[in-house]
């Protein structure tokens, strides 16, 4: 069976989930390969958890010229190893890097690419969600592979450990690849919170949270539910909250077990961000806010009272 | 410095929006469109710099005849010019074969930097900055929330999962950017009045020299299928806070085993 190469995406904490929903979505289309793109030594640190997931082979690219650059050094590996190996698809995350690698892939093999998939088939169907997730789309790749990117939480990863064999590849960035330089890295702070795109738990405040010091009863509900937290963009044009943690249209698209609006109205720009996930409640003291028409579960009131209360209860249980 | 500035015209996403039964593109005629909204802030990144270092801002589009409404928009902000890139054998160009007709007319238009949103909000793809960089050989700042322009060296603030990135290249780059990176400024009535006086300059493909063959559904690198109404989400259980609705709460999330 030809081999599907995964991009790999890490964070400080390891192999992001939705590298290894890739991994499992490529087990139904042939040989996972998982492709690690990073600085020397990279690759060491998450081989164990590729080869739990799948992975049949790692590729390692590691050169100070790949962190030391955006993007287009890693595309260009990417190119390179598609080139020889001849895979059967690219598979990448839906996120803002992994798209724009799959968009320098797509020029440098003058290739189609789909984006924001939920579904990939054998045959290379893909599912994609569009419009605020009111739309599903069936599409095609019709020239060159299959080079799709898969929205994070589309799938459950599934273990299937493999022994993989590392291959080192060299990384040879042309002049073009160094044009954009990252002179330097910066952590703001979350704490220990999962990340708000692959989370199974969410919640999110709005601007019925009033002020940036309240939305810490966001936090703690997060907390206590091992949740990420978001926030609308009135909460964020307003500055109670960073603009990485929006949810919607403009901000980040995510599909969690569980979403908790808190003081969110629930326009139809925020629910492009938030429509698609599992379960859905809401805290709004407007019994006729557009948020209760999509919530599993609603309670009209104040989130000054019912959060704490909720919060309270959750601990009581433990 | 010379910029251009990308500006795409897209169904409004406040409205409902969908895609043609007949041949799965974006129904224009059903929405009221707009500007896509993140370029207005590419716009006015674009006037900040001409106005605090010279030089002159173009507009540039590709879409239907119909997108001149929001060429005028954008000209009313205050950009001096606009090309506008309009030709029937575009309907159902994918990605890749718009990048390269943008790519063709940015060709003939000299830019030190390219503006444009990080990502539309029809198509959400968040490919076309890349994919023109690659094309132009030139670099690419994507994702920006702050933009500094020193003499030839551009610095941006790269929006991360994680924080930021510092990112920086020389002229020419293209560079894309977040609605957090500045607030755009309203169209003065004088603005308006000039608007409908300044240079829009129509581009047929024939004009980029960029075959039909290449565009449109006939090139297009990829197909939509099928498209399906995902139905709507019926609302669920509503109960009134009465003093207990935090451990009301909490007894929902317990039965769907959250907690
Ligand atoms: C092009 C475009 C893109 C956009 N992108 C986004 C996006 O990405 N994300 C996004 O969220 N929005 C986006 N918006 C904005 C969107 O239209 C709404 O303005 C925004 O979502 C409103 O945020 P909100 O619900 O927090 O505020 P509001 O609409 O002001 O709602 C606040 C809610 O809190 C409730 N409330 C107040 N006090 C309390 C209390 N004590 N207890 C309980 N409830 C309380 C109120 O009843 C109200 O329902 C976009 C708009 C445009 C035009
Ligand atoms: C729901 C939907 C899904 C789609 N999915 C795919 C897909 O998976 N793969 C694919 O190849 N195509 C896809 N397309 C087609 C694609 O959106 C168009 O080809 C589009 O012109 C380029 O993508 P974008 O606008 O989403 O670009 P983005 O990369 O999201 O746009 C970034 C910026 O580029 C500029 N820009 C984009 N288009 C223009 C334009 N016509 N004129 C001027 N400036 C512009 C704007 O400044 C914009 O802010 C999809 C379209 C729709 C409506």
């Amino acid at each position: 069976m030809a081999e599907v190469l995964v991009v790999v995406e890490a964070a400080a904490s390891g192999v992001k989930k939705v590298t290894l929903e890739l991994l499992t979505l490529a087990r139904e289309i042939g040989t996972p390969a998982a492709v690690v793109l990073g600085g020397p030594g990279a690759a060491e640190a998450l081989t164990a958890r590729l080869a739990e997931y799948g992975a049949e082979k790692i590729y390692a690219a590691e050169s100070e010229e790949i962190d030391g650059y955006l993007v287009a050094p890693k595309a260009t590996v990417v190119a390179e190893l598609v080139k020889r190996v001849s895979p059967a698809a690219v598979l990448l995350a839906s996120t803002q890097e992994g798209k724009e690698i799959a968009a320098r892939l797509a020029i440098k093999l003058d290739n189609g690419v789909l984006t924001d998939a939920v579904g990939l088939d054998a045959d290379g169907t893909a599912t994609q969600v569009a419009f605020a997730g009111a739309t599903i789309v069936k599409s095609k790749v019709t020239r060159g592979l299959p080079i799709v990117a898969l929205r994070p939480n589309s799938l459950t990863p599934v273990p299937a450990p493999a022994s993989p064999s590392v291959e080192s590849l060299t990384v040879t960035a042309t002049e073009s690849d160094k044009l954009a330089k990252v002179v330097e890295r910066v952590a703001e702070q979350k704490g220990a919170r999962p990340e708000l795109s692959e989370a199974s738990v969410v919640v999110s405040g709005g601007r019925g949270v009033a002020s940036a010091d309240n939305f810490k009863l966001v936090e703690e509900l997060a907390d206590l539910l091992g949740g990420a937290v978001g926030a609308s963009r009135a909460a964020v044009d307003s500055g109670f909250y960073p603009h990485q943690f929006q949810v919607g249209q403009t901000g980040k698209t995510v599909s969690p077990q569980l979403y908790i609006a808190l003081g969110i109205s629930g326009a139809i720009q925020h629910r492009a961000g938030m429509q698609t996930s599992k379960t859905i409640v809401a805290v709004n003291k407007d019994t006729e806010a557009p948020i209760f028409e999509l919530a599993d579960y609603g309670v009209v009131g104040d989130l000054n009272k019912v959060v704490p209360q909720a919060a309270d209860e959750i601990r009581k249980r433990r | 410095m010379n910029i251009v500035v990308l500006v795409k015209q897209v169904p409004d996403s406040g409205a409902e929006r969908s895609l043609r039964a007949d041949d799965n593109t974006v129904d224009r005629g059903a929405a009221s469109n707009v500007i896509n909204e993140m370029d207005e802030y590419a716009i006015e990144e674009a006037l900040k710099i001409t106005e605090a270092h010279g030089g002159e801002v173009t507009v540039l589009t590709m879409g239907p005849a119909g997108a001149s409404d929001s060429i005028r928009k954008a000209l009313s902000m205050g950009p001096a010019k606009a090309v506008h890139i309009v030709d029937d054998a575009l309907r159902g160009s994918c990605a890749v074969s718009t990048s390269k007709v943008i790519a063709a007319a940015l060709g003939g238009l000299n830019a030190d930097i390219i503006l444009c949103g990080s990502e539309s909000t029809d198509g959400r793809v968040q490919v076309l900055p890349h994919m023109l960089a690659e094309r132009l050989g030139v670099a690419a700042l994507t994702g920006a929330r702050k933009l500094t322009v020193d003499g030839s060296t551009l610095t941006i603030e790269r929006q991360t999962d994680e924080g930021y990135e510092v990112v920086t290249a020389s002229t020419p780059a293209v560079v894309s950017v977040w609605d957090t990176i500045n607030e755009p400024r309203y169209p003065s009535f004088k603005g308006i009045m000039a608007a409908k006086k300044k240079p829009v300059d129509t581009k047929s493909l024939a004009d980029l020299g960029v075959d039909a063959s290449e565009v449109g559904f006939a090139g297009a690198t990829s197909t939509v299928l099928d498209h399906a109404q995902r139905p709507p989400r019926s609302a669920g259980q509503k109960v009134v806070d009465e003093g207990d609705g935090g451990v009301k709460l909490v007894e929902y999330l317990a039965t769907e085993k959250f907690v």
